[in-house]
């Protein structure tokens, strides 16, 4: 009787996560395999390769190109990640402030760029910043005495598009940190102002320690999902000048999919792979640590 | 309790001075879009002597604007009723009924939280390749249908359903199947929405996967469409700003009519309870 009974229990239960783990197997698990196994051989896109070890990896470490996305991905991870979470902070401090429909006005101002196609973004920026005709040339030439073609000027072209970036994902952060800081008590406030405090002292004592954990929360998510860079970078620069933007998942792109290399892509792959795996293993230990 | 007077103006005069700036793109965008291909490149004129409405013309009639909109909506819907299927029918089995190997499978998915997919796309291009499904709508839509989170959330709403519930279902001769798709996806309906809206939003968003497994134009997405339409006809820049314009409009309507449940989703599945 028991025995039966918990017998149908598994079966509704197999039956309810059947298609899930089906899915799951096909396209998720079996990829992560097949990513690993490609990056042993020399397998071209389509077809079968020889086994061959690590050459690949190994190809990479002679590859200039390698170092160069590696480096470039790291450059624009720096442009981002710090500068995205602190601008989400200071416009959620200014957001917070204000009350009723103005505050829900300007949150849609500041949030509507993250849920824009990136390919709409683009291609706004790139008519906002161009050479002859950008409304934004005035604004360059203002600050550097000349017109600048942003996205074929190897120095220029990164920082670019890293300020395009900050504009399309910074609503999100923003959300997160209004979250984070109506959960901070209104007391805490008044009774600092009846002792006195000053703005900066509110800020600097009170707002900063309490919003410290979701500045951290944003920080780290900010880092896994900007080391993935690709898509505004092929759409602005396609990684150019002079590779002066190639990021790592773009040699993926053209290991694999261009020169026809499925195994070293993978290998590319592989690497990108372990450097987020391993970030977001430290994100989940960091908050496991400050939740106990 | 406020300070009241100059500083609370100025920090209003800002706050509002920085939003215009930051919206501005979008404003030009739309200013560009209405105005004749001559003017946008002769004049600065942030409202058009003419409203001129040939870009839009252009965009519909004679790129393949309708195509991608239909290989999109067919793959985002398509995506969105499918991972909240399978999502939500293993989040209950992982929530509500004792099975070997569910501590497992749950770890399994939060695992899986951390992979990357973008790392996956040449595999998962292999094995697309070897179902036939390039340049197809399964071929878009399949490797989109793992949404770890979407799991995570469901499981972590169920289990906070009070227990009874389902004992007097189960009394009244209710299923496990009966229970999920009559009682609890009914009452956590909200949540449904706010998931579904965002998948559907990131669906339609995506640009790396359409961008790989399609490459003849007529079975393009939006997202992916529109970054072709320059190379086809030259830099016209009236002509871009209304495409770019309608290919983001199902996501900003999505977005402007369902603020609350975008918000609440997003607070979800980065871990904060909105």
């Amino acid at each position: 009787m028991l025995t039966s009974e918990r017998r149908t229990k598994t079966l509704t239960a197999v039956l309810m996560i059947a298609p899930f783990v089906i899915t799951y197997l096909t396209v998720f698990a079996y990829p992560v395999y097949k990513m690993f196994a490609l990056s042993f051989t020399d397998a071209p896109l389509i077809g079968d390769g020889r086994w061959i070890g690590f050459a690949n990896y190994l190809k990479l470490l002679n590859q200039k190109l390698f170092f160069t996305s590696v480096w470039n991905t790291g450059y624009f991870v720096l442009l981002t990640v710090v500068p995205n979470t602190l601008v989400g902070l200071g416009l959620a401090l200014m957001v917070v402030r204000l009350k009723g429909w103005l505050q829900s006005l300007v949150l849609v101002l500041f949030f509507l760029p993250y849920i824009l196609p990136v390919s709409v973004v683009t291609q706004i920026w790139e008519w906002v910043l161009d050479q002859q005709f950008g409304i934004a040339r005035y604004v360059i030439e203002l600050f550097t005495g000349r017109r600048i073609s942003v996205f074929r000027d190897p120095i220029w072209a990164m920082p670019m598009v890293a300020l395009v970036t900050v504009w399309w994902t910074n609503g999100f952060n923003l959300l997160l940190f209004i979250a984070g800081l109506r959960n901070i008590p209104a007391d805490y406030y008044e009774a600092a102002m009846l002792d006195g405090a000053t703005r900066w002292q509110c800020f600097r004592r009170i707002t900063w320690p309490l919003i410290w954990p979701v500045t951290a929360l944003v920080l780290t998510l900010q880092l896994i999902l900007q080391l993935k860079i690709f898509d505004q970078v092929y759409l602005m620069t396609e990684g150019g000048p002079f590779n002066s933007t190639y990021v790592l998942l773009q040699l993926v792109y053209r290991e694999a999919f261009r020169l026809n290399h499925g195994g070293l892509g993978s290998a590319v792959a592989v690497f990108l792979f372990l450097i987020i795996v391993t970030v977001s293993v430290l994100q989940y230990q960091l908050l496991r640590v400050r939740g106990r | 309790m406020q300070r009241k007077s100059v500083g609370n103006i100025l920090l209003l005069v800002l706050t509002l001075c920085v939003a215009c700036m930051w919206a501005f793109p979008l404003y030009w965008a739309v200013v560009t879009s209405i105005k004749p291909e001559q003017e946008v490149v002769t004049k600065t004129t942030f409202i058009p002597d003419v409203f001129n409405f040939s870009a839009y013309y252009f965009a519909l009639f004679e790129t393949n604007l309708a195509s991608w909109y239909v290989n999109s909506l067919v793959t985002s819907i398509t995506v969105t009723v499918v991972v909240i299927l399978i999502s939500v029918m293993c989040a209950y089995a992982l929530s509500q009924i004792v099975f070997p190997g569910r501590r497992l499978l749950y770890g399994i998915i939060l695992a899986s939280f951390m992979v990357p997919s973008q790392a996956l796309v040449v595999s998962q291009f292999v094995l697309m390749y070897r179902f036939g499904l390039i340049n197809t709508w399964g071929g878009i839509i399949l490797p989109q249908l793992i949404v770890p989170v979407v799991v995570i959330v469901y499981k972590q709403f169920f289990d906070s359903v009070p227990k009874e519930l389902r004992e007097a279902a189960k009394l009244d001769g209710c299923g496990d199947f009966q229970i999920l798709f009559r009682l609890y996806l009914p009452l956590n309906w909200g949540i449904t929405t706010a998931l579904a809206i965002i998948t559907y939003i990131m669906a339609w968003n995506a640009f790396l996967w359409p961008f790989l497994v399609t490459n003849s134009e007529e079975m393009m997405t939006v997202t992916v469409g529109i970054t072709q339409v320059d190379d086809a006809f030259g830099v016209k820049y009236a002509r871009d700003m209304a495409v770019a314009i309608l290919a983001a409009l199902p996501v900003a309507l999505a977005y402007l009519l369902f603020q609350k449940r975008v918000t609440q989703a997003l607070m979800l599945s980065s871990g904060i309870k909105g």
